[in-house]
């Protein structure tokens, strides 16, 4: 009996997980709340099972998060006993920067992409783990699993080091860091289906529910709080709705939805004829936006 | 998302369930620039509906802005996920891509065709276990096809589909696929292939792509889809008996010691015997751990925990195995190597090598020839340059447990890694140790010059620098020196300020004093040079017996005679210590020039004239000799 697909993907990914933790000296998992990181997050209890993870975990809080990722978030790192460390951008906050006020781009530059940098140098990460998957998008297609990253931060796409079977170079000097990516070789199906398998818990904002939402741009909003600048009598109004990725509320669509349960959502997915991240503003500026934000050091 | 449409519909559990159940194939094309590989991938991920509505409207904008199809899309645009990639309409780095059918999930690494990033073709070749190469139709078998079938070949991957492409530029000639068939099966039969396919095919219109094609009914084989969904994968495994090269060690506390890693062959069970290569320790698997339960039993790419019955030392690195056919060790090796960085490989240099899971120091000590990849003929060389491939003998700084990549894939590949610049420089599968029983004294790599030389990555020399006092030798020398530290040289200058006042502090200036003066520095620059080191002695020294004798103490090619040519009024009339005054008046005897000879070199190897040159212009005259006579070059 040889491996399934699922079964190899999930050996794959342990074994890339050991290999950090045996050989980076200060490794850190990039934990995002999505189900991406849910998956990441278990395959990591496997990967060293009975010892707990040896790293710990880092999200990097815009500010502008669901509410029910934060508690979600908390709540998790509390019933496994990990090591959780949140990062706010605090010179973004005194700026008030928001993607209402500052537009998505600035936004996510300031309290994700520079928050990050600062974080990762504030700890000196040497490895970040990040949850991404080369079916996302075309530059990640074409990332190494072990993503060299220079003192600034910067990916090269062009100079990337070669990586052959599943030797992984990991060798790096003082400064420079690794991004590591265990689920490159994932789908989405394959997440979803992983997810199912294995009982894994996601957010509920991945179900659907009735929430309060206004249209934005062209996309459902859900208002998470009082910072959604309404029109003069403008109301949310209440739809039944569920998220396909999570990230910062403004900036994440909703999709009208009826999937309550797991295998609804798997078959909804299935069949639905746009990519999950049509519903991150962030992706749309352009056909090479996502390569330059990597260069520029966006996970 | 659109096969099997109807089950997801109607009963998404029974979907997921034989979703669950499907095999996995991974494969990668390569092939020559142009050949249409991107194409074939993006006509895949397009066939089999892989590609979103707003995919495809930006594929559509995108091919308008910089396809090479005209108006109509550029599937290749699919995969050429980088703005490099686009604009120059070619494939840089490999890109995995994912797609799957009723049948089998497919990974798909799309490389590069371009000469100089074979490398990347290498990266998508070391993980797949089927090999698509592209041929134009219209251009036949060229160097980038033998090049990367061998590649492919030497990997280990031992099936083949030649996709004879672009068949729509040549009305689909039979004729011209048959004689590219029969080209490629001569040639690829010195190749360890066990099943070649050839399909004739258009990437672009998607002939016998998916499904076969209209156009060419005299073509009675399987579609590419086709033949993929079926083709029997399994190699021949050559490996059955179970080994796993420790990971990780896991010890939550002390009543827990489990090794992690992830089985590299055969399968394991609770209670099988095991022996840890190299310490050769023994003992017997207690228990499978895992997050859900003990398992019962494991096997070959899983990724597990085990713990055994007897408290033995075991790190990462070690190789835990069966009893009855444990893998092998040695520290000297035959391998075949890939070699992946712009500057050349050259025996006598030290990489880092890692392989099962450690890292260990290792030098190529001979370059046994390499392997023109057109011929696959044997040729000699002194180094192996970018993309090229090479038989080599290597030594490493410790025993290592392993078995040959012909017998195992994970068990025999490495990877070395510069020092320096800690990049993937070169790839590696083990044939076989050196050190065979019937060989039992066998020769240790000695540490000699030439070795020493070559870690250094340099021709080492003396450059004696001769002249007046006041000359400009110190100024020169030091000047050099640091030209040449800073194009990472080792190097060191010898001159009057750091050898009088030690090593010679007991001489004086008599004649016989200069002598054993000189002697000793003639001696100490020996040992400088056999040391490796780059050697800038900077003395008077003016008697041609002692430079000869200097000479005389090194190889060819290992003296360089410097001479400082300052008349003595021009040194005089410097006179920055102040030496020439005191001689004049008497304070200094025997200073030379003024009451002791100095004997002008009859064939100096460089003359540098100080009275209209800068010493900058100096050095610059001595760096192109240096370049010149290859003592720059490395090794
Ligand atoms: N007529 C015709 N053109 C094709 C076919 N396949 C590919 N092409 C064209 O050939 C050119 C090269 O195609 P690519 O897919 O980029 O070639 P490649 O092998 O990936 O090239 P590199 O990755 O740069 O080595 C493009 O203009 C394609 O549209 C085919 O079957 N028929
Ligand atoms: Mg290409």
């Amino acid at each position: 009996m040889s491996l399934t697909h699922l079964e190899l993907l999930e050996a794959e990914s342990i074994h890339i997980m050991r290999e950090v933790a045996a050989e980076c000296e200060n490794p850190v998992m990039l934990y995002s709340i999505g189900k991406d990181s849910s998956v990441m997050l278990h395959l990591a209890l496997k990967a060293f099972y009975p010892s707990k993870p040896p790293f710990p975990l880092l999200h990097v809080d815009t500010t502008w998060k669901f509410r029910e990722m934060i508690e979600f978030r908390d709540n998790l790192a509390k019933t496994l006993g990990l090591e959780l460390l949140v990062h706010i951008n605090e010179d973004g906050v005194k700026e008030g920067v928001g993607p209402f006020t500052h537009g998505s781009a600035y936004h996510t530059d300031v309290m994700k992409t520079q928050a990050l940098k600062q974080a990762l140098s504030k700890y000196k990460f040497d490895a970040a783990f990040g949850g991404a998957r080369r079916d996302e998008e075309k530059s990640r297609a074409k990332e190494r699993i072990f993503s060299f990253r220079s003192a600034q931060h910067r990916w090269d796409p062009k100079n990337q080091r070669p990586e052959l079977w599943n030797i992984y170079n990991t060798r790096i000097s003082k400064g420079e860091s690794m991004r590591v990516f265990p689920m490159s070789n994932w789908t989405e199906l394959d997440i979803w289906q992983y997810i199912h398998l294995e009982n894994i818990q996601i957010p509920s904002l991945y179900y659907a529910a009735k929430r309060p939402v206004v249209e934005r741009d062209g996309m459902i909003i859900m208002v998470d709080d009082d910072r959604v600048p309404l029109e003069p009598g403008e109301e949310p109004v209440e739809k039944m709705v569920r998220f396909r990725t999570l990230g910062c509320y403004p900036l994440t669509g909703a999709v009208e939805s009826e999937a309550t349960t797991l295998p609804d959502i798997i078959q909804e997915t299935l069949l639905t004829t746009s990519s999950e991240r049509q519903g991150r503003a962030i992706d749309k500026d352009s056909a090479a936006s996502m390569e330059k934000k990597k260069q520029e050091g966006y996970f | 998302m659109s096969h099997q449409d109807n089950l997801i519909a109607e009963d998404i559990l029974a979907y997921l369930e034989a979703q669950r159940n499907k095999s996995y194939l991974r494969c990668l094309t390569c092939g020559s620039v142009d050949d249409g590989k991107s194409t074939l991938i993006g006509r895949l991920l397009f066939d089999s509906k892989m590609i979103y509505e707003d995919q495809l409207s930006a594929l559509e904008n995108d091919s308008k802005k910089s396809g090479t199809q005209g108006e109509k899309i550029d599937l290749a645009l699919l995969v050429d996920g980088l703005a490099a990639e686009r604009e120059q309409g070619i494939t840089i780095d490999v890109a995995y891509r994912f797609f799957s059918t009723d049948k089998r999930k497919f990974i798909i690494a799309d490389t590069p065709g371009h000469i100089q990033y074979t490398r990347n073709m290498a990266t998508g070749a070391s993980t797949a276990d089927l090999a698509i190469i592209l041929i134009d139709a219209r251009r036949g078998v060229l160097d980038q096809t033998r090049r990367h079938s061998y590649i492919a070949s030497l990997l280990g991957i031992r099936n083949i589909v030649v996709a004879v492409n672009k068949m729509d530029l040549v009305e689909f000639s039979q004729h011209k696929f048959n004689e590219i068939e029969e080209e490629y099966r001569g040639f690829a039969e010195k190749l360890d292939f066990k099943e070649i396919v050839c399909i004739p095919m258009s990437a672009l219109d998607g002939d016998n792509v998916m499904n076969r094609s209209e156009r060419c009914k005299w073509y009675k084989g399987k579609s590419l889809m086709e033949h993929l969904e079926t083709v029997d994968i399994s190699q021949e495994v050559t490996q059955t008996s179970f080994r796993m090269p420790v990971q990780w060690v896991n010890r939550p506390n002390l009543d827990f010691r489990g090794y992690s890693g992830t089985i590299a062959a055969g399968q394991v069970k609770p209670g099988d015997e095991i022996i840890v290569i190299p310490s050769g320790k023994r003992s017997v698997v207690d228990k499978i751990v895992i997050r859900d339960g003990d398992l019962y039993q494991a096997e070959v790419n899983e990724s597990v925990t085990i713990t055994l019955r007897d408290e033995i030392d075991i790190s990462r690195g070690d190789i835990i195995c069966s009893t009855d056919d444990p893998a092998e060790q040695s520290d000297q090796f035959q391998a075949n190597i890939i070699w992946m960085d712009e500057e050349a490989m050259f025996p006598g240099r030290q990489y880092i090598m890692k392989i099962n899971n450690q890292t260990v120091p290792a030098t190529v000590t001979d370059l046994k020839y390499k392997v023109n990849v057109n011929n696959f003929a044997h040729e000699a060389g002194k180094s192996l340059a970018l993309n090229e491939v090479g038989v080599c003998n290597l030594s490493l700084g410790k025993p290592i447990p392993f078995d040959s990549y012909k017998k195992n894939r994970h068990t025999g590949a490495f990877i070395l890694i510069d020092r320096q610049t800690n990049a993937t420089i070169g790839a590696g599968m083990l044939d076989y140790s050196l050190r065979r029983a019937a060989n039992v004294v066998w020769q240790d790599l000695e540490v000699g010059k030439v070795e020493r030389a070559n870690l250094k990555h340099q021709k080492p020399a003396v450059l004696w620098f001769t002249g007046l006092s006041g000359s400009g030798k110190s100024t020169i020398a030091g000047l050099l020196e640091k030209k040449l530290f800073d194009i990472g040289r080792h190097t060191y200058v010898l001159d009057g300020d750091n050898v009088r006042h030690g090593l010679n502090k007991d001489l004086g200036f008599t004649d016989a004093d200069r002598v054993e003066n000189i002697r000793r520095v003639a001696e100490t620059s020996r040992l400088m040079v056999e040391a490796g080191l780059m050697v800038m002695v900077s003395f008077i020294s003016p008697f041609r017996s002692e430079r000869q004798m200097a000479r005389n103490l090194m190889e060819d090619g290992e003296f360089i005679e410097v001479f400082v040519n300052t008349p003595l009024d021009v040194a005089e009339q410097r006179d920055v210590k102040g030496l020439y005054k005191k001689a004049r008046e008497g304070k200094i005897k025997n200073f030379t020039g003024i009451d002791s000879p100095y004997e002008a070199p009859e064939n100096p190897d460089i003359v540098v004239d100080t009275v209209d040159k800068t010493p900058e212009k100096a050095v610059e005259q001595i760096l192109a000799y240096l370049e010149e006579n290859g003592y720059l070059s490395a090794s």
